[in-house]
């Protein structure tokens, strides 16, 4: 994890820190849902806690609320120790995945709620949810019920009502999961305008990498109850601190590996049926480690003739359509297949039948040896 | 009506039979059959004589004497009784309120199997008929029942608190028949209440007490209304409670009607009068309730 690591000191050097977790856990019972978590989010940053379901981003966010009481360490906002605070004292707003819109109130009354709770005054409510219904483009269904409005309408209020108070920080969990993919699309250009326009640091929880990589400024990627690695997209994408980034963020071939030379930068690796393909690590890796290698499937070329450089040699078992690629399972040897991708482009589908014989080159630099 | 599958569409409309005759044996008819009654000149030893009269209605709403050739008084006597019955069934239901609700929030917020065990809890005492537990609960308030003589050997009172054929036995008996109709209906629908919602209303601020009022209790009016009506209109029409455990000076319109029908000292034009009076005011009170929820719906 040394990037991961450098990444962090990186974030440290940040202006005033929005959230800091000192050895944050929490227990269910014997179920451990978060062990000794440590992280800063940066003021006015877009953080989000990326993870498959269980992996305890959902607990996370609500020991930030508040709906949860931490089992041990800190959490401080903006410096003060917040981590004993009921949720009606701390300046952070949620929005919540099914929304949690009151059903009895109006938009505006949904909208204004929090403001009546924190003793603004008639005329400030006003205008302040006047603004709020602008901002997410429903002042014209500011008396409806939310019952009568459609998901996407629904989100934008459950939006409104958390920004309206001007937290400090904003809580996501999962608002997009529960709208379909034209209005999620639309929503995820909506959610990243807000907070350029408002300034406020927000906490994305989600389970879609697509939605934590081209929404974050960094991404915090959660499995079992820990942080594997947290770091800004392209370097989570590019530089995958373990198999399980590896192979949670995007697609990527993983094959069991063991090096057999180390060199300056490049380490040579064998693979189990006896290759040879040269990686690189992130973390200090001495001779005879075993691991594994991650390719990226577009990382790989796919060619009749033999390539300069290092290639190797397989034939294709499937060719599958996806639209904007193709993608093709290459077997190279009884145990060993990996997925290559290419993209559509200039017509070029070129039918391949199942069983050509075929060579795989790799791109300089795309074999990452990880030793975990 | 997608619902319903092909094979059975010939069948469509006489699926609601079997309801219809029994509401219509059940429901309708004694209804209209009382109706009826209520309009009849009474025979002296119970059962009417078929002379349409209005001598019924009469009788409950005016004082003529003695004699019945005094000039017409508004008679009190039955009016009393009748806003004696709506106090004691207010009461009641409000009693209910207090005590059903944090009980059936209680129990909606248990885990899924503890549920269960609770929500038998609550009707085990209705696997007993309502006459004996009104009976048995005549014998634990009476001068030197369990109640006072335990609260005397504990020291807290020195002589016995009378609480038979008091108000207040009324109301304990109206109470202790009627509460799981209170808890069960804002147990159905504390249960479906999503309590994001209160999570939602902490997040933005509101401290516990205005999550409940403003939040929680709005949004599971619709069962609170439904207990309420369940416990109010039975407690209207009791007879059971206020005669065992009330005195002459607890007399309640249910036990007006139920003597009206016993025995031979009854008049069964009277008690039908009475109990159309009765059917008319609950009407009454549900339609304005009706009313006022369709037009908070808009």
């Amino acid at each position: 994890m040394g990037r991961a690591i450098s990444m962090q000191a990186l974030s440290g050097a940040a202006p005033a820190a929005a959230i800091v977790l000192r050895q944050v856990s929490k227990t269910f019972g014997d179920f451990t849902a978060l062990s000794a978590v440590n992280f800063e989010i940066g003021d006015n940053e877009f953080f989000t806690l990326l993870g498959p379901s269980g992996c305890g981003k959902t607990t996370l966010l609500r020991l930030i609320a508040g709906f949860e009481d931490t089992t041990g360490g800190t959490i401080h906002l903006y410096g003060e120790e917040i981590g004993n605070l009921p949720p009606n004292k701390r300046p952070v707003n949620t929005v919540f995945q099914n929304y949690a819109l009151f059903p009895h109130m109006t938009v505006w009354e949904n909208i204004s709620f929090g403001l009546q709770m924190l003793g603004w005054t008639r005329k400030d409510i006003d205008r302040r949810v006047g603004e709020m219904v602008l901002m997410v483009k429903l002042d014209q269904f500011a008396d409806r019920k939310p019952s009568r409005m459609s998901g996407g309408q629904q989100q934008r209020v459950a939006l409104a009502r958390a920004m309206a108070p001007r937290p400090r920080v904003l809580l996501l969990d999962e608002p997009l999961s529960a709208l379909d993919l034209k209005l999620r699309q639309e929503m995820r250009t909506e959610l990243k305008r807000l907070q350029r326009e408002t300034g406020i640091t927000f906490i994305f929880v989600t389970h879609d990498q697509g939605e934590a990589l081209s929404l974050s400024d960094r991404i915090a990627v959660m499995s079992a109850g820990e942080i594997q690695q947290i770091g800004p997209p392209s370097d989570i994408y590019e530089y995958p601190a373990n198999r399980f980034v590896a192979g949670f963020i995007g697609e990527t071939n993983l094959i069991g590996a063991k090096v057999t030379a180390v060199g300056k930068d490049v380490l040579t690796c064998e693979l189990s049926d006896g290759e040879i393909v040269h990686a690189r690590s992130d973390a200090p890796v001495s001779e005879g480690r075993a691991g594994s290698i991650s390719l990226r499937p577009e990382h790989l070329t796919l060619s009749w003739e033999k390539p300069v450089g290092e290639s190797l040699r397989g034939e294709i078992l499937e060719v599958t359509y996806l639209g904007t690629d193709m993608q093709y399972r290459v077997r190279l040897s009884d145990r060993l297949h990996l997925d290559v991708r290419h993209q559509n482009k200039n017509n070029a589908i070129v039918a391949i039948n199942p069983g050509a014989p075929v060579y795989i080159s790799i791109a300089d630099n795309a074999a990452r040896f990880l030793v975990r | 009506m997608p619902t319903v599958s092909a094979a059975f569409a010939p069948l469509r409309n006489w699926l609601m039979a079997p309801s219809w005759l029994i509401v219509g044996f059940f429901l309708v008819l004694p209804v209209l059959l009382m109706l009826v009654y209520s309009f009849l000149t009474k025979e002296f030893r119970g059962g009417v004589i078929w002379e349409p009269t209005l001598a019924a209605y009469d009788q409950f709403l005016f004082d003529r004497g003695l004699f019945g050739d005094a000039p017409p008084r508004l008679q009190w006597a039955y009016i009393q009784i009748f806003f004696r019955s709506i106090t004691q069934a207010a009461g009641a239901t409000f009693f209910c309120l207090i005590i059903g609700f944090p009980t059936a929030y209680f129990i909606a917020t248990r885990a899924d199997n503890a549920k269960v065990v609770w929500l038998f809890l609550v009707t085990v005492p209705y696997w007993v008929n309502l006459l004996i537990r009104t009976v048995s609960m005549k014998f634990l308030i009476r001068d030197n029942g369990p109640l006072n003589e335990g609260l005397t050997a504990l020291g807290l009172i020195d002589a016995p608190v009378q609480l038979i054929n008091t108000n207040v036995a009324v109301q304990l008996g109206l109470f202790y028949s009627y509460l799981p109709f209170m808890v069960l209906p804002i147990y159905a629908a504390v249960e479906r209440y999503n309590f994001a919602l209160s999570e939602a209303a902490s997040d933005l601020y509101a401290p516990k007490w205005i999550i409940l009022r403003r939040i929680l209790i709005p949004v599971v009016m619709p069962g609170i209304v439904a207990g309420c009506i369940l416990v109010f209109v039975p407690s209207l029409g009791a007879f059971l409670a206020p005669d065992l455990l009330g005195g002459a000076k607890t007399f309640m319109i249910g036990s007006l009607i139920d003597e009206q029908f016993k025995g031979n000292a009854g008049n069964w034009p009277f008690g039908a009068a009475a109990a159309m009076i009765l059917l008319l005011l609950v009407l009454i009170v549900l339609t304005l309730y009706a009313r006022s929820q369709s037009r908070s719906k808009v």
